[in-house]
């Protein structure tokens, strides 16, 4: 089938089997690899990306289901070369080990804080607790989310 | 693992998506919000040969509240009835429920028809379907009818619904202003599937009155349990009551042993849930 979406404020025409989730649709079509996949049936939360500015599941939606919707990635987060606040806060937290989940936590860190600048560190586990980090480097993820908090107060990005 | 092979519809109207689940002969499924059926798929446990999208039916999506009660259509998210600030005090214990249903990122797509079709035993809106007397209006190639949430569930992932047919709308009862309620659940981790929860109201004349207590995790479907709402109708909800609720608790449910845990640690939790959402209600204040 064809199906027409945009990606990262870019319209899109890919050609998929209906059974392709829109993860793969990203990884393979788009060759979007920022994306990553993990369990595969929505446990592990690294797959997340924001399907009409809310954080979903990219595993658990076909790509079908994501015609007319608007599409963001972590690659499409910054607008340049550059750090968002949220992700410059990760690096100044040490918010990522073997970085796996880190696009996952980003994305889904993203959607909340755009919402909810002021949640705190509870509201933040809670979101957080779709998103696995085998690692367990939690407690550097939640700082760095509570401290991102302020870039969103002042202005969406 | 990667899903298999089926073929893909997305209808703009009810009656059409009727038409094609009835003309494939009970292999096609309805897909709603996707976050029990992709997994399903991804285990392979399920393989339609056809999916019937029903994301453009806009009518499925309303939260409807009415002198009757609070009508969620079957696409109305969890996200939908977190935002939705009428809910808090039309349906209070649907909120409570709601907001222990998986994670942030399923709440946002999952939905209240996906769930009551889905009837996993241990799933939140279907206990509270249960619990709360809801009307399920479905519709198929036969016409519309309405199905008691009492008679729905049939067993494990089992319910009344034909393969034509498709969930429109869940409807519960009218909450009454001052009701008093518990929801309390218990889960290994965050956002896993209850090893038991239970939801409780009574209303609030002096004594209990019109009390009802369901548990999910405990059973092969969701229990609504007229033998503990004896103990509890017509008394003060005092500790001695309490203790009595949650020995008639455990008394009355006769959960598996599964990987999750043994049919006697759940037989007690599902006692304890009861006992804590007695407190719960009884210590709320009313709204």
């Amino acid at each position: 089938m064809s199906i027409n979406f945009e990606v990262n404020g870019k319209p899109v025409e890919v050609e998929v089997e209906p059974r392709l989730t829109l993860a793969d649709c990203l990884r393979h079509h788009l060759r979007l690899t920022g994306t990553h996949v993990g369990c595969e049936h929505g446990v592990c939360g690294a797959c997340t990306v924001l399907v009409d500015g809310a954080a979903v599941r990219s595993c658990l939606m076909l790509a079908v289901q994501a015609e007319g919707a608007k599409v963001v990635t972590v690659e499409g987060l910054s607008r340049d070369e550059g750090l968002t606040p949220l992700q410059a806060s990760f690096r100044k937290h040490h918010a990522l080990q073997c970085g796996f989940c880190t696009p996952g936590m980003i994305t889904t860190a993203h959607a909340l804080l755009s919402e909810e600048p002021d949640c705190d560190a509870d509201r933040v586990r809670e979101v957080l607790s779709g998103n696995l980090c085998r690692c367990t480097g939690y407690i550097s993820i939640v700082e760095a989310v509570l401290d991102a908090r302020s870039a969103y107060k002042k202005a969406a990005p | 693992m990667k899903l298999p092979a089926f073929e893909y519809a997305c209808p703009t109207s009810i009656s059409e998506a009727v038409a094609l689940l009835a003309s494939h002969d009970g292999e096609a499924k309805p897909l709603a919000g996707g976050q029990s059926l992709v997994p399903m798929l991804a285990f392979r446990v399920a393989s339609p040969s056809l999916l019937v999208d029903l994301r453009k039916l806009a009518e499925l999506r309303q939260i409807r509240i009415t002198q009757d009660g609070v009508a969620l259509g079957a696409m109305v998210r969890w996200r939908d009835i977190l935002d939705d600030a009428r809910l808090f005090t039309a349906h209070p214990l649907l909120v409570a429920a709601v907001e222990h249903v998986a994670h942030y990122q399923i709440r946002n797509r999952g939905t209240v028809g996906g769930s009551m079709a889905h009837a996993d035993p241990a799933a939140e809106m279907p206990g509270i379907a249960v619990t709360c007397e809801a009307q399920i209006t479905v519709m198929g190639k036969s016409g519309v009818r309405t199905i008691p949430a009492g008679d729905f569930f049939t067993g494990p992932l089992m319910t009344a619904l034909t393969a034509d047919e498709i969930i429109t709308e869940v409807r519960l009862p009218l909450w009454p202003a001052g009701r008093r309620f518990g929801f309390q659940e218990f889960a290994r981790r965050r956002g896993d599937f209850a090893l038991a929860a239970a939801a409780v109201f009574y209303d609030d004349h002096g004594k209990a009155c019109n009390t009802h207590v369901g548990v999910i995790g405990v059973g092969d479907k969701p229990l609504r349990l007229p033998g503990v709402e004896a103990v509890i109708n017509g008394q003060n909800i005092d500790d001695a009551v309490i203790a009595k609720a949650e020995a008639a608790t455990s008394a009355a449910v006769d959960p598996a042993d599964d990987i999750h845990a043994s049919g006697a640690y759940r037989k007690a939790l599902a006692g304890v849930m009861v006992e804590r959402a007695l407190k719960a209600a009884a210590a709320s204040s009313a709204r």
